[in-house]
């Protein structure tokens, strides 16, 4: 008879021998590697505790370490669903830091890619909140159409995923007229499909039956949680950055922000179907009124921008030297803090900075939705069913690159 | 209401406590004693409706060589949905005793940006329900966020050795 050996797995006795799982961090329906520490009764959660950090690469230490401009490829890093956002929250912060003037177009142009980004972040959080749930068509029909909206970042800027378009003071690449001309076509195409995904699930009783009355959040715990995005605003909370500190060129868009009621899961999928038709208008109106100009400020600085003030690298267009020159751009390199927030498709990216007066920061702190949003997942997720606790990740929309940084 | 304004009304309600009002870039920070901070942003959040908890983050003063009182400092963003005003408060916390009362009490979503901020500059929450590490593994060694905490060690961690054990054992079983 052949000796067995067993793996040293310790069963409690008495009180604390309550049924333990570990949901993750390999679970498909956990968006990423985040792991959910369960204590059940049955079926109901007893005990819910989200451990977090696997994705943690230290962005945040790293930056103090490269200059501003070589810190933006670290952004798109973050949430890489939705990449561009990250960028354009990231240049903005550091150009109110650093006193950046950025040329109109490229606000626009901003402002293009940052609703692009939205809709594709939805579609990808509609697409697999609807499979978590059950419902495997919806995914098709999303990715259908994320498709072509990676297909148009490709084709800006070459690169589908990880984009580092936005460069401090303005853009990378101008837009062409085939772009255009195809974002024309989604943008009068895009409003059918968005009524195709409500034919889907709109009113299917088993969406109704597993989201209406799931995960509600009153207004005023949803601010005690310091929830934000859609899933502050599912429950009646009016905080939209894009209205209230207006960035970009968000002042000049004529826009609505979705505002829910009941605070479900339901109502928080309502908001965002309501935020693809606005951001789909603030997409008509940035083709509609694109200003022409330059894509890149004067006085925005290199992409070899050096790590200490007073000199400037330059090169010779026909020799292919570097050449340093001095520069008295004090702005670049004074001293000073601030906290600038934008609004990403998963709700407020705020990113702190201190300058020492140096061309890196000497912090960087990166205030994410995702890292607070499943920090309430504690609080959200006690008492509901496992199978609840599926759809309530799903509706808050948490991507762990952002979270763990 | 101004957030310079409002500012002044912390003042002048908690005169000893206030080091110093900044403003840059548009931006308000009041640099403010670590205690009482509780009772400073209950000021705020209930008079002035500062009801949002932008961010909350540790700094290190280690290598700055000017424009600071203490070591450690942790940033307070408010933000009032109702009035859009911004505020900052900045909290000084002293080497030698890297403590500071917990807010949590105000914010549950504080727990776990103290949680971050403890686990990577190793500042202290008083009466923190949960004061874990929380992005870096539970037997981490050091604060990685410090200044003197270098970018690039000689060491793995020491996880990683029980980690290779454990596959060791799992492979006898054909995982």
């Amino acid at each position: 008879m052949t000796k067995t050996t067993t793996l040293d797995v310790q069963v409690a006795d008495g009180a604390d021998d309550k049924y333990r799982l570990k949901m993750g961090p390999q679970h498909p329906a956990t968006h990423g590697v985040l792991r959910v520490d369960l204590e059940l009764d049955g079926e109901t959660i007893d005990k819910c505790d989200p451990q977090v950090g696997y994705l943690h690469r230290g962005f945040e230490k790293l930056a103090e370490h490269r200059t501003y401009a070589q810190n933006i490829v670290l952004t798109d890093r973050l949430d890489y669903i939705a990449a561009m956002a990250n960028n354009v929250g990231y240049c903005v912060a550091v150009e109110k830091l650093l006193a950046i003037d950025v040329p109109p177009r490229a606000q626009f142009i901003r402002v293009m890619v940052c609703e692009m980004a939205r809709i594709s972040s939805h579609l990808l959080w509609l697409a697999t909140h609807a499979l978590d749930i059950g419902a495997m068509t919806v995914f098709l029909y999303c990715f259908r159409e994320r498709e072509v909206l990676l297909e148009l970042f490709a084709e800006l800027c070459g690169s589908r995923l990880t984009n580092t378009y936005t460069r401090l003071g303005g853009v990378r690449q101008d837009i062409t007229h085939s772009i255009m001309l195809k974002l024309q076509r989604f943008v009068d195409e895009f409003p059918g499909h968005i009524a195709e995904y409500e034919t889907l699930i709109d009113t299917n009783r088993i969406w109704l039956k597993r989201t209406i009355g799931i995960g509600p959040i009153s207004a005023d715990k949803a601010v005690d949680l310091c929830l934000t995005g859609p899933s502050l605003r599912g429950s009646g909370v009016d905080y939209d950055i894009r209205q209230h500190i207006p960035y970009a060129a968000y002042d000049q868009m004529d826009f609505e922000v979705p505002i829910g009621e009941t605070g479900d899961t339901y109502a928080r999928y309502r908001c965002r179907m309501e935020e693809f038709r606005q951001s789909n208008n603030i997409l008509r109106q940035c083709i509609e009124r694109m200003p022409p100009g330059p894509i890149l400020g004067k006085d925005a600085p290199d992409l070899i921008m050096p790590a200490k003030p007073g000199r400037k690298i330059e090169f010779d267009a026909v020799a292919g030297n570097a050449l340093i020159k001095l520069i008295d751009n004090r702005d670049l390199y004074m001293e000073g803090d601030v906290y600038v927030a934008t609004e990403v498709p998963k709700g407020e990216l705020g990113f702190y900075f201190i300058s020492d007066g140096m061309g890196r920061p000497y912090r960087m702190h990166i205030r994410s939705p995702s890292f607070l949003h499943i920090g309430a997942l504690a609080t959200i997720g006690q008492g509901v069913m496992i199978a609840d606790l599926i759809a309530i990740i799903g509706t808050l929309d948490v991507v762990l690159g952002e979270c763990d940084r | 209401m101004e957030p310079i304004r409002i500012a002044a009304r912390l003042q002048e309600k908690f005169p000893d406590s206030i080091l110093g009002i900044i403003e840059h870039r548009g931006q308000v920070t009041t640099s403010v004693a670590r205690t009482p901070i509780v009772e400073m942003i209950q000021f705020l959040k209930t008079e002035h409706q500062m009801n949002h908890l932008n961010c909350l983050c540790g700094v290190d003063n280690l290598h700055r060589t000017a424009h600071f009182v203490e070591r450690f400092e942790v940033i307070y963003q408010l933000y009032s949905v109702e009035k859009r005003t911004l505020l900052r408060l900045k909290a000084q916390v002293p080497e030698t005793d890297p403590t500071i009362d917990s807010i949590c009490g105000l914010w549950t979503g504080a727990n776990w940006l103290e949680r971050e901020t403890y686990d990577l500059f190793g500042i202290v929450f008083n009466n923190h329900p949960n004061l874990k590490r929380i992005l870096t593994p539970d037997d981490w060694q050091g604060h990685p966020l410090r200044k003197d905490y270098a970018l690039k060690g000689d060491q793995e961690w020491s996880g990683f050795e029980q980690l290779k054990e454990k596959a060791a054992q799992l492979k006898q079983f054909e995982f």
